[in-house]
């Protein structure tokens, strides 16, 4: 689904790179937290799978499709088989959760019909049923992330990709929330996670890929964060 | 995207930005109203040249007996002359549309009556006015033809023309219509900077969305659609101002100097066959301005 071919990035302006020969696969349905510190490139690969940077050497292949050899006019589609949560949820204020939610659709052109239907089956999905008409500003901080999370899955995109969703959020709901990611998961979609939330990568023991300075340093199967056993 | 959530989501944006969306209108408005004053003085000196043009004549002068111009040495134009030169007027049509002989006596009291408060024509008797023909072309631009035909021809003293009399006039109202394009360019890009502006403004208000709207895979065209219709709104609102003001300007001023002065003015008809232009000028450079903007200020 996602494979990295010896990629490296290396920003303007900065002699050091962000990810330095970076190998990896990523297969179909896999639940992945990418770990390590602030600064080690999390991000970097993130927004690489995204198209929102560009490699400086090597390949990034996603849904098929090899990313240095796209041209710009086709981002799009590709944009639209990738959800994508954020550690500031970035709703729009003005919107309520459902046309928050329906706003993904709207803006791919989609039936107000099928908005009618696919809105508040996400909403019931991520636990917010009933709070549709809720301004943003009227939600705690775990429920604006599930509103993140619906608009990101509410396309089914089969990639989803989180930079640091928990980041604003107490232990509790940090959990409940990567539960509902491993639900959505469960449905099939290939989940990414960068995060340094230690108690969370240990509490689901998935597939942990661990990044230092822009290398990759650990690639293990159920890990957990420290990379103990 | 679909129709309904492209113009709630205009209404909406027009509402959050309404000051910004006046001023676009507003100087789209001013510039407008320069451009089509500048069009429309083009027009009116167009008209007036029609006008005077189909009026003014090609005067050929025949020789008196006392004349002292070179080619009428051997004295007055004879009975001979006069019917060859107006046989070969004759000849000229259609160019030469018609044909006024003028006497000495027609030619004196014409002076008399127009010079009724001097004495000057006092001194003056019939027998020194030259006898003429009065010639009123199709195309008064070919004057040149019926000069070379007769200035030097037996029994004509001058052949003048009307017509650059008339010019310097013409000459006074192009340059202010010039002037008004002049200031209607300025005003043009004052608009297209302003445009510019707003919607770099516009843009950074509307970050947020149109990052969401980027990474869920809208299209480039779907990010920036709302935006170019927003300027759009703006500019047709302004542009139909302008054109309410012109033809207020039109109806009422040029129509009231109509019934006082007798000149050909223009009329709302005019106005109606340069608006297309005018709104389509100012629409597709704010479209044209919108996108440029767009692909420098807005990541899509």
């Amino acid at each position: 689904m996602i494979r990295f071919e010896n990629v490296t990035k290396t920003y303007q302006r900065s002699s050091e790179p962000a990810l330095d020969g970076i190998s990896l696969e990523i297969e179909r349905g896999e639940f992945v937290f990418v770990v390590g510190q602030s600064g080690s490139g999390k991000s970097t690969l993130l927004r690489l799978i995204l198209c929102e940077e560009s490699a400086t050497s090597g390949n990034v292949l996603v849904a098929g499709r090899e990313l240095s050899q796209l041209p710009r006019r086709k981002v799009p589609a590709l944009r639209r088989e990738i959800g994508c949560v954020f550690q500031d949820f970035r709703l729009l204020p003005n919107k309520d959760v459902f046309q928050n939610v329906a706003f993904a659709l709207q803006v791919l052109g989609k039936s107000r019909q099928s908005i009618k239907a696919v809105v508040p089956e996400t909403l019931e999905m991520v636990g917010l049923a009933g709070k549709e008409r809720r301004l943003p500003h009227q939600l705690s901080g775990g429920e604006q992330q599930r509103v993140a999370i619906a608009r990101a899955f509410v396309n089914k995109p089969p990639i989803l990709l989180a930079d640091e969703p928990t980041g604003n959020l107490d232990p509790t709901i940090s959990l409940e929330i990567v539960r509902l990611l491993d639900r959505i998961n469960r449905t099939g979609t290939t989940i990414v996670m960068a995060t340094h939330d230690n108690g969370i990568v240990d509490q689901l023991r998935k597939r942990v890929v661990e990044l230092d300075d822009g290398a990759l340093v650990r690639d293990q199967m159920r890990g957990v964060y420290g990379g103990q056993l | 995207m679909r129709l309904q959530f492209i113009l709630s989501e205009i209404w909406v944006a027009l509402r959050r930005n309404l000051s910004m969306s006046i001023s676009v209108a507003l100087v789209t408005m001013v510039s407008v109203l320069f451009l089509g004053l500048g069009v429309l003085a083009q027009r009116q000196v167009d008209t007036m040249k029609d006008y005077w043009y189909d009026r003014v004549q090609v005067s050929i002068f025949l020789c008196t007996a006392k004349s002292d111009l070179p080619n009428c040495i051997t004295g007055a134009v004879t009975d001979s002359q006069r019917t060859q030169i107006r046989s070969q007027l004759d000849a000229m049509k259609p160019l030469v549309k018609n044909v006024f002989p003028e006497s000495q006596q027609q030619a004196y009291d014409r002076l008399k009556s127009q010079s009724k408060d001097s004495l000057t024509y006092r001194e003056i008797t019939p027998a020194q006015m030259p006898e003429s023909f009065r010639v009123q072309l199709s195309d008064p631009t070919k004057y040149d033809v019926i000069t070379s035909a007769f200035v030097g021809a037996p029994g004509v003293g001058d052949v003048q023309d009307q017509r650059p009399i008339l010019d310097p006039l013409f000459n006074v109202l192009r340059g202010l219509s010039f002037g008004a394009l002049g200031l209607a360019g300025l005003m043009v890009l004052c608009s297209a900077l302003l445009v510019a502006t707003t919607i770099r403004q516009t843009a950074f208000g509307r970050r947020r969305e149109t990052g969401i709207m980027r990474l869920v895979g809208a299209s480039a065209f779907n990010i920036q659609l709302p935006f170019i219709l927003e300027t759009l709104i703006a500019t047709v609102v302004g542009s139909a101002l302008a054109i309410g003001v012109l033809w207020a300007m039109v109806r009422y001023g040029i129509g009231y100097l109509g019934k006082k002065l007798p000149i050909n003015f223009i009329t709302t008809a005019d106005l109606w066959t340069v608006t297309p232009w005018l709104v389509g000028a100012a629409a597709g450079l704010a479209i044209l301005t919108a996108w440029l903007t767009l692909r420098r200020y807005l990541r899509v």
